[in-house]
């Protein structure tokens, strides 16, 4: 038998946590064995482990070789996550051009928000039991009280009378017992007949089980709700057999079913496949889980905040969940733990069994081509019933998209998206529309319009003074000559591969895009934010147009994510293509169409901050000279601030 | 005796190719397998116990190599401002990626733990950055990348 040494590929492999190739870290070296029956066994045991590596290296190679191009010179970037997260290789990519960057506070303190909901200090993810009540809007969000990191997360708790400006409020539910010792998750809200409410809600236990618990105010006579009561015999549920302990999370609000009962929707997945589980109940306390499932959908993985709500097919206002009827569609959303993306699907819902249908399966929840809210940072939204205004309201949660050791120097990480209304399509009947609440527009301060035609390749500054807080509302128009020309000439390429993320960014230009604003710019351009529409011609000579976001020379900095965001967005017959943008700081909201497409994006530039920071409208198309119109708002902060103590 | 010997090398095969299995969807079969191997936990643990393995190698990592930069004011001052920047990046690796990365496997939330182990090679390669072409710790900053890319690949596997 030779030496097992010999055959002890581990041991004489380089300890990688060693910077020495000759050290042997102990550890790494089996304990030879000291009888001779353990020799024989071991030794035949390593020819089998040998043999293993032997066949498996070959297949590793090549990943081994692609991760010998980094250099000490390398640039840091992020394979974004939501773009890459199925490569599992991070890689870096080097100019060396660019300086290592040290975040001063005056940078950092600038990219805080001046209207965007975010808690005082730490980290903030998910939006929780939204509602309105005895004249207040409620928020509540998932909180880490310690760090600017996730972690020992809590309900965070806030008012508002017009869900813009946020009195914070104390915490609302702790993790104080075992059925939510290791995190109060999120949950949502359900308005009973008799108009109180319960909370259910996901803990993580003290033996990280995720279970569902019911909870409702202390005090339904306070307006402010201050203090939530965990029911008694909480958990309400466990993981079902063949679900996960760790897979079952982010109830629903519960809608009644023609029978009476109420019925809620719970994501989960069975290996790779994402589902909604639905369950039935008389008092939140027990309850009946359905053999069928909501819905599923293959290769999606975990379905996180799985929301469920119908949508008018006819008019403008917003439905309470329980609505159903021969007018209404419904809207399944999820939140794809895999990729970090909103996807929703319009379709059918069954009441009699509680199944539902899309009605496009190509483009289903969560298949990567399918309907986002927003194609930008954007994920575990939430809608819920403003029975105030009759409206259905979408929160969504806009995290950082740059290096936690900037996040735990600001003391702070995330923000919530501004509250937009959700309704159907009626024109397309084939998406949804978003647009940010009324409310906003009591933030606007002075204006100015303008109205100019900008030629090919043009960049043109936008005096409005300070330019970190606006809200833009614009209208282009290609000049129909040029267009006539586009599109009659055969020697235009049809652009059908084109999309923002493939399409090179604001830089590259076409015959008929890109234009639109650079945002959070500096005076040189060295810095700025473009958002964009990109018109293509389609092989049929049929125009298709892209909005997009640009943030990949957002900043200098090189620890920061700066992908290009957006998508296709329908322009129908007569429309002329309308954008909004609210800036806020460290955040940029787009809205095109209406609504139909939305970017919300993340910009931490170095340069273009306080004083320095401006707007320019630009033209980098071609061949087509655009018409632009539009009014450009100062906003107001919301001084989001604590509800007065004495008053409490 | 023999059938003791096949059922040994069975039981002890099929111990091994869990981390074998695991360690060829990462991008680094040999330190993936290396690292696991090394750590008595790894030949009993499931995919989140091989995740969390991983991370405290990067916490082990981080902490030399944040020795290694408090060493380097005295023999290299010259390098201050490079060397605090670097300090504060390692700093959020032990503090803030760690605690967030094990805290979300343990608790069956991985995207977070995916978040703070991509951090720690960002982090990592900031600092090394910082030098321009002249540092001295560029094996630890590779050691860190690596790690940190290996680590992500098993996260991702609990996604």
């Amino acid at each position: 038998m030779a030496s097992t040494e010999a055959l002890l590929p581990v041991t004489s492999r380089q300890d990688p946590l060693s910077e020495s190739r000759s050290d042997q870290i102990p550890e790494t070296r089996r304990r030879r064995p000291i009888k001779v029956h353990l020799a024989v066994c071991s030794g035949l045991l390593l020819i089998a482990l040998y043999v293993t590596l032997i066949v498996t290296h070959d297949g590793s190679t090549a990943q081994n070789g692609a991760k010998d191009e980094t250099s000490t010179e390398s640039r840091a970037r992020l394979a974004g996550v939501s773009e890459k997260s199925n490569d599992g290789v991070w890689k870096l990519s080097g100019d060396g051009k660019t300086e290592a960057f040290p975040w001063n506070n005056t940078m950092l303190s600038w990219q805080r928000t001046a209207f965007h909901f975010q808690p005082e200090k730490n980290w903030m993810n998910d939006p929780n039991g939204p509602l309105f009540y005895k004249g207040w809007y409620h928020f509540f969000y998932q909180y880490n009280p310690n760090a600017a990191v996730w972690g020992d997360i809590v309900w965070g708790h806030a008012v508002s009378k017009d869900l813009i400006h946020w009195l914070y409020l104390p915490l609302a539910m702790v993790p104080d017992q075992w059925y939510d010792a290791n995190g109060v998750w999120t949950g949502s809200a359900t308005f009973l007949d008799d108009g109180s409410i319960v909370m259910l809600y996901t803990g993580s236990t003290d033996k990280f089980v995720q279970v569902q618990n019911l909870a409702y105010p202390e005090d339904p006579s306070d307006p402010l709700l201050l203090k939530w009561t965990k029911f008694s015999g909480n958990p309400v549920l466990v993981p079902p057999p063949g679900i996960g302990a760790k897979d079952f999370r982010d109830p629903t609000t519960a809608w009644k079913t023609s029978s009476g009962k109420w019925r809620i929707t719970i994501g989960s997945k069975i290996n790779r496949t994402g589902i909604s589980l639905v369950y039935d109940t008389t008092d939140f306390k027990t309850y009946e889980k359905h053999e069928t499932l909501l819905h599923q959908v293959p290769n999606t993985g975990m379905w996180e905040c799985v929301d469920f709500y119908p949508v008018s097919k006819t008019k403008i206002n917003g439905l309470d969940t329980s609505v159903k009827g021969p007018d209404v569609k419904h809207i399944v959303k999820a939140s794809m733990d895999d990729t970090r993306i909103d996807h929703y699907a319009i379709g059918t819902y069954d009441d009699s069994n509680g199944t539902w249908v899309p009605d496009n399966p190509s483009i289903d929840v969560g298949i990567s081509t399918g309907l986002r809210y927003d194609y930008g940072k954007f994920y575990a939204s939430k809608t819920f019933y403003d029975q105030n205004k009759k409206r259905r309201i979408l929160w969504g949660w806009i995290g950082e998209s740059d290096s936690e050791a900037a996040d735990v120097q600001k003391g702070w990480s995330s923000v919530q998206g501004i509250p937009r209304t959700v309704v159907l399509d009626t024109k397309t009947g084939k998406n949804l529309v978003q647009w940010p609440v009324e409310e906003i527009k009591s933030l606007r301060l002075s204006n100015k319009k303008f109205h100019m035609k900008v030629g090919p390749g043009t960049v043109v500054p936008i005096d409005v003074g300070s330019a970190a807080q606006l809200d833009i509302e614009a209208e282009f128009k290609i000049k129909k000559d040029d267009l006539e020309i586009i599109l009659g000439e055969d020697s235009v390429e049809a652009d059908e591969e084109f999309s923002c993320q493939n399409g090179g960014g604001s830089t590259v230009r076409g015959a008929l895009g890109p234009f639109g604003f650079s945002v959070l710019a500096d005076q040189s351009l060295s810095e700025h934010t473009p958002v964009y529409f990109y018109v293509t011609k389609g092989k049929d000579s049929k125009l298709k147009t892209f909005f997009c976001t640009d943030t990949s020379r957002s900043t200098m900095a090189n620890d920061v994510v700066k992908p290009v965001y957006g998508s296709f967005v329908p322009v129908l017959k007569e429309e002329k293509l309308t954008m909004r943008i609210l800036v806020d700081h460290s955040i940029v909201e787009g809205f095109a169409q209406g609504g139909r497409t939305c970017i919300t994006s993340r910009v931490y530039p170095t340069k273009a901050i306080y004083g320095a920071t401006k707007l320019f409208l630009f033209n980098n198309a071609i061949d087509a000279t655009v018409t632009a119109s539009f009014k450009v708002w100062q906003m107001n902060g919301a001084f989001i601030h604590p509800y007065p103590a004495d008053d409490l | 005796m023999k059938m003791i010997v096949m059922v040994m090398m069975m039981m002890m095969m099929s111990e091994g190719s869990m981390i074998d299995q695991t360690c060829k969807q990462t991008p680094d079969f040999n330190l993936c397998v290396s690292l696991l191997n090394s750590d008595p936990r790894g030949s009993s643990a499931d995919i989140s116990g091989l995740a969390l393995i991983l991370i405290d190698k990067i916490k082990v990592l981080a902490t030399k190599t944040l020795n290694e930069i408090n060493g380097l004011y005295k023999k290299r001052p010259e390098l201050k401002q490079a060397l605090d920047q670097c300090s504060r990046r390692y700093k959020t690796i032990l503090n803030a990626d760690v605690p967030e990365a094990i805290e979300a496997i343990s608790k069956g939330v991985p995207k977070f733990g995916e978040d703070g182990v991509i951090d720690a090679g960002v982090e990592a390669s900031v600092c090394e950055e910082g030098f321009q072409g002249k540092s001295p710790l560029t094996s630890l900053t590779k050691s860190m990348q690596n790690i940190s890319s290996v680590t992500r690949a098993v996260v991702r596997m609990l996604l």
